[in-house]
């Protein structure tokens, strides 16, 4: 089926809004329609939900009529990289504070990229920590901890 | 007279000392990333926003504003320099302002980006100054109808304006305004796709969805082609322009002037067009037409100042109807609602210190913008050498912070991640972000009024058609998506975008 599409990008792209249609409009079911004079919850969510699986319709079939450039090579690494320490982030400030969080985040994600070195991707942790401890912690009054409990803080 | 006491009483409230101080602060770091390839302004706006809640809220907006239309400044000043756009709307620029550069008239393009952009920025003040204030009057009268139809004209136009295939412009505007339901539904009170997580009740956060696309999408694709980032700066001499080129810029810049404003009202990408589509037109028109792509100085003129005006045009519909046409508009209007303004035709009426004063200030900006970009002009070139490993998990740092700091929850890191994986997905497939981002902001206000318009009209959807305004509006709407239709149209727009990669 996708080997016979002429569009890659076309198809997934029409694959997605099919998706994200189809489950607005079974979510919503459950809201209550309503009529057109009082709209109930379900009513704006289920024209969007069709509408967008219309347009997922027309980009699959499109696909196999119209041929496109193909979807180009995937950054895995960075994404990945750059996903992940993010994630960890969040996970770990409040518990080990902004001071171990923050390191983590800028050295996990420079790895993402190929001119990587650990002198000045370091540097620069330490330069950015102290600086966001200062301005947002102290200055700003964010309610972060510098060093979280985990860590006796 | 009335306007010469409104621009009055703006300068009192742009001029003082504080509000001098953070304009500078907008416009410094407005130009610093224009300069910096793979940060924009949408990004930036979103990281400092939580910094400029403890501001009053005209000093957060004029900072705000300062930052956009500094923004513009500053890639100018790279594609002439390093023939490396900071902005989507300089890229035209790098065609002859780099020619310029490379034949030792650098000074003489980069004073005929300045002079263009800030006799630009001078007339799009002054039209937001005479057109404001009859807009909002206008606006004034519309009903649920009228706002609806207008919400559709301003989706349709961003759809028109955005890059790629227009089916998957609209897809993610629908997809947008699907997003911007999630949530409680404030008719009944019913939380819809909030899936049991109560972080959800009040949907998900504008500028968690714009950090996570913008910022860190942007960042994973930045990362795909990391190499041929070495630039060469050649000696910048020349600083002042001849008698000779002085003449030649006169016509382009007002023409550049014109289209710019023109189109930056429009929502979308209306900035970039309006560069790409002065260069054309002064391509056309221009007795030196054989100089162009070789380095004639009304290259860089027009398209200058056309995006400019069309930076600073683009807040007309922000100030006089509420609407943002842009993903840094739609920025501000949140700044607005965390200040408790709500934005819309009565802000100039309600809040006219706010409303004159964001515009006296962004001419005093523009003003800032011509002596700070002179000087230092040394010091941004050094800054774009700065290589992309340093500077991207600062990025991450400050977005990830910001993003917190908005409602104090480590929930809306995980859904910047989320939708920064989304946004990179996208732009691998081909479908630009920012309709979906206006989408998403729309998508609320639409329902609610469609509901009204509905609940007034006993449920006849014929209301739409019959009120001659919300009529006027849909059938631009219709006219906007046929233009598309139009071979030379399309044509125009699709050369307009085909470089469009910041």
């Amino acid at each position: 089926m996708i080997s016979l599409s002429r569009n890659p990008k076309d198809f997934w792209t029409g694959i997605i809004y099919i998706s994200f249609g189809l489950a607005s409009v079974l979510i919503a079911r459950d809201y209550g329609m309503g009529a057109a004079l009082k709209m109930g919850p379900a009513y704006f969510p289920t024209i969007l939900g069709g509408l967008l699986v219309g347009i997922g319709v027309i980009a699959v079939i499109r696909s196999f009529i119209v041929p496109g450039a193909p979807v180009g090579a995937f950054a895995f690494k960075g994404l990945a990289l750059v996903g992940f320490s993010v994630l960890l982030f969040g996970l770990i400030v409040r518990g080990a504070g902004l001071a171990v969080a923050l390191p983590l985040l800028v050295v996990i994600s420079a790895l993402a990229s190929a001119r990587f070195r650990w002198r000045p991707t370091l540097i620069m942790a330490a330069g950015l920590t102290v600086f966001c401890v200062l301005v947002f912690l102290k200055g700003l009054g964010i309610p972060l901890p510098t060093i979280g409990p985990w860590f006796g803080g | 007279m009335e306007l010469l006491g409104h621009l009055w009483l703006g300068l009192q409230t742009a001029a003082t000392l504080a509000n001098l101080f953070y304009c500078f602060v907008g416009v410094f770091l407005g130009t610093a990333i224009g300069v910096l390839p793979g940060l924009g302004p949408t990004a930036t706006i979103a990281m400092l926003l939580p910094v400029t809640f403890v501001l009053p809220p005209v000093t957060a907006l004029i900072m705000l504003a300062g930052i956009y239309y500094g923004s513009q400044y500053g890639g100018s000043t790279t594609s002439i320099l390093v023939n490396l756009p900071g902005e989507a709307a300089s890229v035209v620029t790098t065609l002859d302002g780099h020619q310029m550069a490379k034949q030792g008239r650098a000074g003489a393009a980069l004073a005929a980006s300045a002079i263009g952009s800030f006799f630009a920025g001078t007339v799009a003040t002054f039209l937001i100054a005479g057109f404001g204030p009859p807009l909002a009057a206008a606006a004034l009268k519309f009903g649920p109808a009228e706002f609806f139809s207008l919400m559709v004209l301003g989706l349709v136009a961003s759809v028109v304006l955005a890059q790629g295939s227009l089916l998957h412009a609209i897809g993610m505007v629908v997809l947008g305004l699907l997003l911007g339901l999630i949530g409680t539904d404030v008719n009944s009170g019913m939380q819809r796709f909030t899936f049991g997580v109560s972080e959800l009740a009040d949907g998900i956060g504008f500028v968690t969805v714009a950090m996570g696309m913008f910022g860190l999408g942007e960042i994973v694709r930045n990362l795909e082609n990391e190499e041929g980032r070495a630039v060469m700066v050649n000696k910048i001499t020349g600083l002042w322009p001849t008698r000779e080129d002085f003449k030649r810029m006169i016509a382009p810049i007002l023409r550049g002037t014109a289209i710019g404003s023109a189109l930056g009202v429009l929502p979308g990408s209306g900035s970039i067009l309006g560069s790409f589509a002065a260069y054309s037109i002064e391509k056309k028109v221009s007795k030196n037409r054989a100089e162009f792509g070789k380095g004639a100085i009304e290259g860089v003129a027009a398209p200058e100042a056309a995006n400019n005006a069309g930076a600073q045009t683009s807040f007309i519909p922000l100030l006089t109807l509420g609407i943002p046409s842009n993903p840094v508009s739609a920025l501000m209007v949140g700044a607005m609602i965390i200040h408790g303004i709500q934005p819309g035709p009565s802000v100039i009426n309600e809040q006219p210190a706010l409303f004159w004063g964001m515009i006296v200030s962004m001419w005093i900006g523009n003003l800032m913008l011509v002596v700070l970009n002179y000087p230092l002009i040394g010091m941004w070139v050094r800054m774009i050498m700065i290589p992309y490993q340093f500077l991207y998990p600062g990025i991450l740092v400050f977005c990830a912070i910001g993003v917190f700091s908005l409602k104090n929850t480590e929930f809306d890191i995980y859904f910047m991640a989320l939708f920064g994986a989304l946004g990179y997905l996208f732009s691998k497939l081909g479908c630009e972000p920012a309709p979906m981002l206006l989408a998403f902001i729309l998508g609320p206000l639409m329902e609610e009024y469609l509901r009204r318009a509905m609940l007034i009209s006993r449920g006849d959807p014929m209301v739409f058609i019959t009120r001659p305004i919300s009529a006027t509006l849909l059938a631009l709407s219709v006219l906007a998506m046929c233009s598309v239709l139009i071979p030379a149209f399309s044509k125009t727009r699709a050369e307009a975008f085909r470089e469009d990669t910041p």
